[in-house]
C-alpha cells in the first residue's frame, strides 16, 4: 500500500498534467482497493496487530508495521478521500500539476504510514514529514495569503513537535524499546508520566487542534485549495486523535486522568469559543474550520472520558468528521470553482438552480449538526453518554454544541442555498457534474451507511478499545468526579443490602460490564 | 404489516424526493398519497384490533444500530396500545392532508418537493411512536424536526420561512438538549435505553438520588425534569413556545400536519410513553401539571388578540397542548391521550378549513378583512362550524358531545379530582382558558362567517380584483402562499360599497373539500363513540400506560357543578364573542383602548420574542464577533505566531544566514537532529 503511491508519486513528478492526473488517480484507486482488501481480510477478534512488517534498519531503530482496528479504520478513512481528493483537484490544479500529484501521493503514503507505524521513530518521521507535503500544497498551490498561512501551520505544529521529540527520545532511554505495542504495555513512573503526557499533548493538541492553539487552522483551511482542506480535515486532524489513543493514554494512564480536566475545561471552552466564533463567520471555508475545532473538542472530551462508549464515540466522531468536514469542503470547492469566492454573501438561493447540489449541502450539513441517521449523531451521541458518566457539568457544556452547531450551520445554509438569488452569475451556476457527483455520491453513502449501520465500523475497533478501557480502568483507579446514586438515609432499609455495590445501587439485572470496568471513583 | 406501514412513506418520500422534477408532479403526488393511503389502510386493523381486545402489543426487529460496551439499541418497531392510536392519527391525517395539497399545492413548481417532505416527515414521526428505545425515539424526533424544518422554510425565498424554519429547529434544539441529558443519565442509573427495560426496572430507583451539576437531586424527578424539557420544546410549552407561531409561514398543510396533529403532540406522547417514570416522580410531575397550565392559559390570551387567522389556531394548538400536559401532570394519561386523540382531528379540521379560507380568500390571512364568509363558501363554513364545536366542547352530560367535550371534561375533572394542590391551580387555570378558548374561536368564526364584508381593504383580494389572477409577479416577494387557484373570478364589479371590492371567493376545490368533511366526522364523533375504552378502561390500554383507577373512580365522582363548569364557561365565551363581535363590533376596540398596556403585552405575545433576541441571539452574535476578534485573532494569535515571528525577525539578525526561508533547509535540519538523536541514543 505504501509502495503504490510512492511509486505514482515518482512516476507524477516526471510527467506532463494530463498523465500525472491519470496516473494519480490510478495510483489511490489501487490503495483504495487494497485499502478494502485490508479490511475484509482484518481479522475481527483476532490478533490485536495484525499484518506485521518488521525488518531491523540499524541498531534498535525498526521498520516496523502493523494495525490493529483503530488503525485500520483510520487507514481506510485516509484511502478512501485520497481518489476524491485527486477528483477534487482535477479542474482546479493547472499550474505544476505534476508536483502538485506527487506531493498528494507523499501525503498518502505518510498518513497510511503514521496511522501502521509500530516503531516510536518510524512514527516521528511519518508524523512530522506529514507536515512537509501539506506544507507545499498551501505554499504553492493556496490562495493569496499562502504564505503567512503555511508558514503559521509550519510554526505552531513544529512547536508541538520538538517537545514530542524530546518525550520519544527519554522514553526509549527509559523502557528500552522503541516498538510501540511494547511501550503501551510499559508502565512508567507516574511522575515521569505527567511531563512525558504534557510533552505529547503539546504536538497532538496542536494537531488535533484544540483551543487555545487552533489559530493556525481557519487560516491554512481558508489558503489551501479544495483537496487540501479536504485532507487537513479528513485525515490530517485526526493524527492527534489517533495520538492521543495510541500514545497518551495507553501510555501514560495516570498523567491522562491526571491531566482530564485541563482537557475537559480546553474542550468545553472550545465548543463554545468556536461556534460563537463560527456563527459570525463570512467565509465559508472560515465557518468550516472553526466548526471542525469545536467538533474536535467533542472528540477530546470522548477519549479523556475513560469508559468504552466515550472512547468509541470519539473515534466515531473523528471517522464522520473525516468524511463530513471533507464533504463540506468539497461543497464549498464546488461552488468556489464557479465563482471563485468563499464569500457566503456573494450566494443565495442556490437550491433553485442547483437542486442536486443543495440535497448533498442538505445532508452534509445534518450530519454536521449531528441529526441522527447520520455518522455525526452516532459518534456524538456516544462520546457525550461517556463523558456524562464523568461529568455531568461538562456533558452538559459539551452538549450546548448541539444547538450552536444547528444555529450556524443552518444559518450558512440558508444564507447560500436558501434565500433569493441575488446575484446572477451564482444563479447561473450548472447544477452538478459527473465528476463532481462522484466525489459526492461515495460521501454520501459512506456518511448514512455509518449513521443506521454504525456496527460495520465499530466491530473492528471494539476489541482494541476495550483493551484500551482495561489498561486504563488498571492503572487509573483514582477516577475522577463521576455520579454516585446512594440510597437516601431515609430509606436504607431496601438500600443497605445494595449499597456495598460500590454505589450504583439501582442496577437491573443486566448490570453494565463498562461501568465496572471503568475507573470507578474514588468512593 | 407494521413495515409497511412505517417504511411506505419513506419509499415514497425517496422516490419522490430523488426524482423530483425529473418524475413529474403526478407520479410524485400519486407515488406519496398513495404510500399514505395504504398506511392508513393498514393501521385502522390494528388499531381496531386494540379497541376489540383481540391484539397484543409486540416488537417487530429491523436491524441492529450501535453496539458500545454495554450499551446496545437496535431498530425495532414496537406496536401497543399507545402505538396504535397514534398510528391511526398519524396516518389519517398524513393521508387526508396529502389529498388537500393536491388542491392547495395545484400551482406550486416544486410540488414533487413538499410531497416528498410531507412523506419524509411522517415516515420520522411513524418511526417515533413505534421507537422500542429512547435513541430511536429521538431519531424520530429529530427527524420530524428536519422534515418540520424543511416545510417551514418551503418558500425558502421568504426571508420570514427561513428565520422561522432556523428559529424552530434551534428552539427544538434546546430541548433536545434535556433529552439527550435525560437519556445519557437514563443510561447511567438504568444501564439501558430500552423503554421497556427502563419501566420496570424504574421502581429500584425511587428514593434515589444523584449528583447532577453538583446539585444532589432525586434521581427520577430531575431525569424525567431533563426529559420533559425536551417535550416542552416539541410540544411549544411556555419558554420554549416561540417557534410554534411562526411556524406558521410554512403552507397550510403542513400547519394542519406537523403544527396541530401530529409533531407537536410527540411530547405528550413521549410523557404518556414514559408514564410509570413520570408516576414516580412527583416533583417533575407537579412542573409538568403547573408548565402545562401556564402553556394553556397563556396561549389562549395570546389567541384572543390575533389577527392572523393560522396564528389564533396555532395559539390555540399551544393551549391544547398545554392541557394535555397538565392532564399528563396530575396522572390523567389517558385522559392525555384521548385528548390528543380528538385534537388530531379536530385542530387539522380548522387547519385545513383556515387554508380554505386563505385560498377563498386570494391569501389574505388577517381576519379583519373577511366577513360574511358563510354564504360564499357553505362547506368551508360547515366545517369549521364542526372544528369550532368540537374545540370548544360543546355537548350535554350523559346525552351527546362533539370531540372536546368528552376529552377536555375528562381533563378538567381530573385535575379537580387528583386533589392536589397543582391539581386544583390547573383546574382553574384550564376553566379560565376553556373560557378563552370558546371566546377566540367564535371571535374567529364571527370575524370571518358573520358580518359585513370587509374584503375591500385587503391588499391581496385588491391585487386580485385589479390585476386578475393570471400575474405572475403579483405578490410582493415571489411564491408567498403560493397565488391563486386557477378558479376564474367573476367580472370585477365597479361596486364597491358593499365592502367586497367586487371580489366572489370561490369554494376550493373537491379535492381539498372531501378531506374536510372526512375529518368533520372525526370532530363530531370521535369524542362520543371511544371515550369510554380511553377514559375507563384499563383493558384497553393493556398497560401501555400507567392507569391510575383511583383517579378515575375520583373523576367520575367529582361534584356535578365540576363537570357543568366547561360548559359553562363555554357558554360564557361564545356570549362575550356574540356580544363583542357580532351585537356591537365598537366593543373590542374600547376594551383594548382601555386596558392599554395589558392589551399590548397580550397581542406581543408577552415580549417573549424580544426578550429572547435581546438575552440570546444578540449577545450570541456579539460574544462570537468579540472572541473571534479578541481573543483569536487579538490575544492568541499576536502572541502566538505573530508574536514569536516578530522575536524571530528582530533577534535572529545573527543567525539570518541560516534563516534562508526554504522549506528543504528546514526539513533537512530536521532530519539532521533526528539523526543526531537517534544516533546519540543509540551508541550511548
Amino acid at each position: 500500500m505504501l509502495l503504490v503511491p510512492f511509486v505514482g508519486a515518482i512516476a507524477c513528478l516526471f510527467s506532463d498534467a494530463r498523465a500525472a492526473r491519470t496516473i494519480a488517480l490510478v495510483a489511490t484507486l489501487i490503495d483504495l482497493a487494497l485499502g478494502i482488501v485490508l479490511w475484509a481480510n482484518y481479522d475481527i477478534g483476532g490478533a490485536q496487530w495484525q499484518f506485521v512488517e518488521h525488518a531491523p534498519v540499524f541498531a534498535s531503530f525498526n521498520w516496523a508495521l502493523g494495525i490493529d482496528g483503530i488503525a485500520l479504520m483510520l487507514i481506510v478513512l485516509s484511502v478512501f478521500l485520497m481518489p476524491i481528493c485527486i477528483g477534487a483537484s482535477w479542474n482546479a490544479i493547472t499550474t505544476r500539476v505534476g508536483e502538485y500529484m506527487a506531493a498528494f501521493l507523499f501525503m498518502e503514503v505518510l498518513m497510511i504510514g503514521v496511522f501502521a507505524a509500530q516503531d516510536l521513530f518510524l512514527f516521528y518521521i511519518f508524523f512530522e514529514a506529514g507536515l512537509i507535503p501539506m506544507y507545499l500544497i498551501i505554499g504553492v498551490w493556496g490562495g493569496d495569503n499562502r504564505i503567512y498561512a503555511s508558514y503559521k501551520f509550519f510554526l505552531y505544529t513544529l512547536f508541538g513537535s520538538v517537545l514530542m521529540l524530546i518525550a520519544m527520545l527519554w522514553m526509549a532511554n527509559e523502557a528500552g524499546t522503541t516498538y510501540i505495542p511494547a511501550l503501551m504495555a510499559h508502565d512508567f513512573p507516574v511522575d515521569a508520566q505527567n511531563w512525558l503526557w504534557l510533552a505529547f499533548f503539546a504536538s497532538f493538541a496542536v494537531k488535533m487542534p484544540m483551543w487555545p492553539v487552533h489559530t493556525w487552522l481557519p487560516d491554512a483551511h481558508v489558503q489551501a485549495p479544495t483537496a487540501g482542506s479536504v485532507i487537513l480535515a479528513g485525515v490530517l486532524l485526526k493524527m492527534g486523535g489517533y495520538g492521543f489513543i495510541r500514545f497518551s493514554l495507553p501510555m501514560f494512564p495516570e498523567a491522562s486522568e491526571h491531566f482530564a480536566w485541563l482537557v475537559y475545561i480546553l474542550s468545553m471552552v472550545a465548543v463554545v469559543l468556536t461556534s460563537l466564533i463560527a456563527l459570525v463567520q463570512h467565509d465559508m471555508k472560515k465557518l468550516i474550520a472553526y466548526s471542525s475545532v469545536a467538533h474536535m473538542a467533542i472528540v477530546t472530551v470522548g477519549l479523556f472520558a475513560f469508559n468504552v462508549q466515550g472512547i468509541e464515540g470519539g473515534m466515531i466522531v473523528m471517522l464522520s468528521h473525516g468524511l463530513v468536514s471533507g464533504a463540506l469542503f468539497l461543497c464549498v470547492g464546488v461552488i468556489y470553482d464557479r465563482l471563485h469566492t468563499r464569500e457566503i454573501s456573494r450566494y443565495g438561493g442556490l437550491a433553485i438552480n442547483m437542486p442536486q447540489y443543495a440535497l448533498f449541502f442538505l445532508l452534509f450539513t445534518m450530519a454536521s449538526i449531528g441529526l441522527p441517521g447520520t455518522s455525526g449523531f452516532v459518534g456524538e451521541f456516544l462520546s457525550l453518554l461517556g463523558i456524562y458518566q464523568v461529568s455531568s457539568w461538562v456533558a452538559l457544556v459539551a452538549t450546548t454544541g448541539i444547538i450552536l452547531g444547528a444555529g450556524y450551520m443552518l444559518y450558512l445554509y440558508w444564507r447560500v442555498a436558501f434565500g433569493v438569488q441575488r446575484n446572477a452569475d451564482a444563479a447561473a451556476m450548472p447544477d452538478l457534474s459527473v465528476r463532481e457527483w462522484l466525489m459526492l455520491g461515495p460521501i454520501a453513502l459512506a456518511v448514512l451507511w455509518m449513521g443506521i449501520y454504525p456496527e460495520s465500523f465499530l466491530a473492528p475497533m471494539r476489541a482494541d478499545i476495550h483493551r484500551l478501557d482495561a489498561r486504563l480502568a488498571r492503572a487509573a483507579p483514582e477516577g475522577d468526579a463521576r455520579l454516585v446514586l446512594v440510597e437516601p438515609t431515609a430509606a436504607t432499609v431496601v438500600g443497605e443490602e445494595h449499597a456495598p455495590v460500590g454505589g450504583e445501587a439501582a442496577h437491573p439485572a443486566p448490570a453494565p460490564a463498562a461501568m465496572h470496568t471503568a475507573p470507578e471513583g474514588a468512593h | 404489516m407494521i413495515e409497511i406501514i412505517v417504511f411506505a412513506p419513506l419509499l415514497a418520500a425517496i422516490v419522490a424526493g430523488l426524482g423530483n422534477r425529473g418524475l413529474g408532479n403526478t407520479v410524485a403526488k400519486v407515488v406519496t398519497t398513495g404510500a399514505l393511503f395504504l398506511s392508513c389502510a393498514l393501521s385502522w386493523p390494528i388499531f381496531l384490533g386494540f379497541l376489540g381486545g383481540t391484539a397484543e402489543p409486540g416488537v417487530v426487529p429491523v436491524l441492529h444500530w450501535v453496539q458500545s460496551g454495554s450499551l446496545s439499541f437496535d431498530w425495532s418497531l414496537r406496536v401497543d396500545t399507545l402505538t396504535a392510536i397514534m398510528l391511526v392519527v398519524i396516518t389519517s391525517v398524513s393521508a387526508l392532508v396529502h389529498l388537500y395539497s393536491w388542491g392547495y399545492m395545484d400551482e406550486d413548481p416544486d410540488q414533487p418537493r413538499f410531497f416528498a417532505y410531507l412523506s419524509l416527515f411522517t415516515f420520522a414521526m411513524l418511526m417515533l411512536v413505534t421507537a422500542n428505545n429512547l435513541v430511536q425515539m429521538f431519531f424520530g424526533w429529530e427527524g420530524v424536526g428536519l422534515a418540520s424544518y424543511l416545510l417551514i422554510g418551503f418558500w425558502f425565498r421568504k426571508p420570514t420561512a427561513n428565520a422561522a424554519a432556523i428559529k424552530a429547529f434551534v428552539v427544538n434544539r434546546v430541548g433536545d438538549l434535556g433529552f439527550m441529558l435525560g437519556i445519557f443519565g437514563l443510561f447511567l442509573v438504568f444501564g439501558t435505553v430500552s423503554i421497556p427495560e427502563i419501566l420496570v426496572a424504574a421502581p429500584t430507583a425511587a428514593g434515589s438520588s444523584i449528583t447532577f451539576l453538583g446539585m444532589r437531586l432525586s434521581t427520577l424527578d430531575i431525569l424525567c425534569f431533563l426529559l420533559f424539557i425536551g417535550a416542552m420544546g416539541k410540544s411549544a410549552q411556555l419558554g420554549l413556545h416561540v417557534w410554534l407561531p411562526d411556524a406558521m409561514e410554512g403552507p397550510t398543510p403542513v400547519s394542519a400536519l406537523i403544527h396541530a396533529a401530529t409533531m407537536v403532540t410527540a411530547g405528550v406522547f413521549m410523557v404518556c410513553r414514559l408514564s410509570p417514570l413520570f408516576e414516580l416522580a412527583p416533583v417533575a410531575s407537579t412542573i409538568v401539571t403547573i408548565i402545562g397550565a401556564a402553556t394553556c392559559l397563556f396561549a389562549a390570551t395570546v389567541g384572543t388578540t390575533q389577527w392572523d387567522i393560522k396564528r389564533v389556531i396555532a395559539y390555540s394548538t399551544c393551549s391544547q397542548l398545554g392541557y394535555m400536559f397538565f392532564a399528563a401532570g396530575v396522572g390523567a394519561y389517558g385522559a392525555a391521550m384521548f385528548h390528543l386523540f380528538t385534537h388530531a382531528f379536530f385542530k387539522a379540521l380548522l387547519f385545513l378549513g383556515a387554508g380554505s379560507v386563505i385560498h377563498a380568500m386570494h391569501h389574505e390571512q388577517d381576519m379583519r378583512y373577511y366577513g360574511n364568509l358563510r354564504k360564499e363558501i357553505p362547506i368551508t363554513f360547515w366545517a369549521m362550524m364542526a372544528g369550532t364545536l368540537a374545540i370548544t366542547g360543546v355537548g350535554i352530560l350523559d346525552v351527546f358531545g362533539f370531540a372536546g367535550f368528552y376529552s377536555k371534561d375528562a381533563i378538567l375533572e381530573a385535575a379537580y379530582a387528583s386533589g392536589s394542590e397543582a391539581g386544583r391551580t390547573a383546574f382553574w387555570l384550564g376553566a379560565f382558558a376553556a373560557l378563552l378558548t370558546s371566546f377566540y374561536s367564535w371571535r374567529l368564526m364571527f370575524l370571518t362567517f358573520w358580518g359585513r364584508p370587509r374584503w375591500a381593504l385587503s391588499e391581496h383580494i385588491q391585487h386580485a380584483v385589479h390585476h386578475g389572477h393570471d400575474d405572475p409577479d403579483e405578490a410582493n416577494p415571489p411564491r408567498q402562499e403560493n397565488s391563486d387557484m386557477g378558479e376564474p373570478h367573476h367580472v370585477p364589479s365597479p361596486d364597491k360599497g358593499d365592502g367586497t371590492a367586487g371580489y366572489h371567493p370561490h369554494e376550493s376545490p373537491w379535492v381539498m373539500l372531501i378531506p374536510l368533511l372526512i375529518l368533520s366526522v372525526g370532530a363530531v364523533f370521535a369524542g362520543f363513540v371511544f371515550h369510554h375504552q380511553f377514559i375507563d378502561s384499563a383493558a384497553f390500554w393493556n398497560g401501555s400506560i400507567a392507569y391510575d383507577e383511583h383517579l378515575i373512580h375520583a373523576m367520575h365522582d367529582v361534584p356535578l357543578w365540576v363537570k357543568l363548569t366547561a360548559t359553562i364557561v363555554m357558554l360564557v365565551g361564545l356570549f362575550i364573542a356574540w356580544l363583542g363581535y357580532l351585537r356591537d363590533t365598537s366593543i373590542p376596540g374600547k376594551f383594548a383602548d382601555q386596558l392599554g398596556p395589558i392589551y399590548r403585552f397580550v397581542y406581543n405575545k408577552w415580549y417573549f420574542d424580544e426578550l429572547y433576541r435581546l438575552i440570546f441571539i444578540r449577545p450570541a452574535f456579539w460574544f462570537g464577533r468579540q472572541f473571534w476578534h479578541a481573543v483569536d485573532v487579538g490575544f492568541i494569535d499576536r502572541f502566538g505566531p505573530n508574536g514569536v515571528a516578530e522575536l524571530v525577525d528582530k533577534g535572529a539578525y545573527a543567525a539570518k544566514r541560516l534563516q534562508s526561508g526554504y522549506l528543504y533547509s528546514y526539513a533537512l535540519i530536521m532530519l539532521l537532529g533526528l539523526v543526531a538523536a537517534t544516533s546519540w541514543f543509540m551508541v550511548r
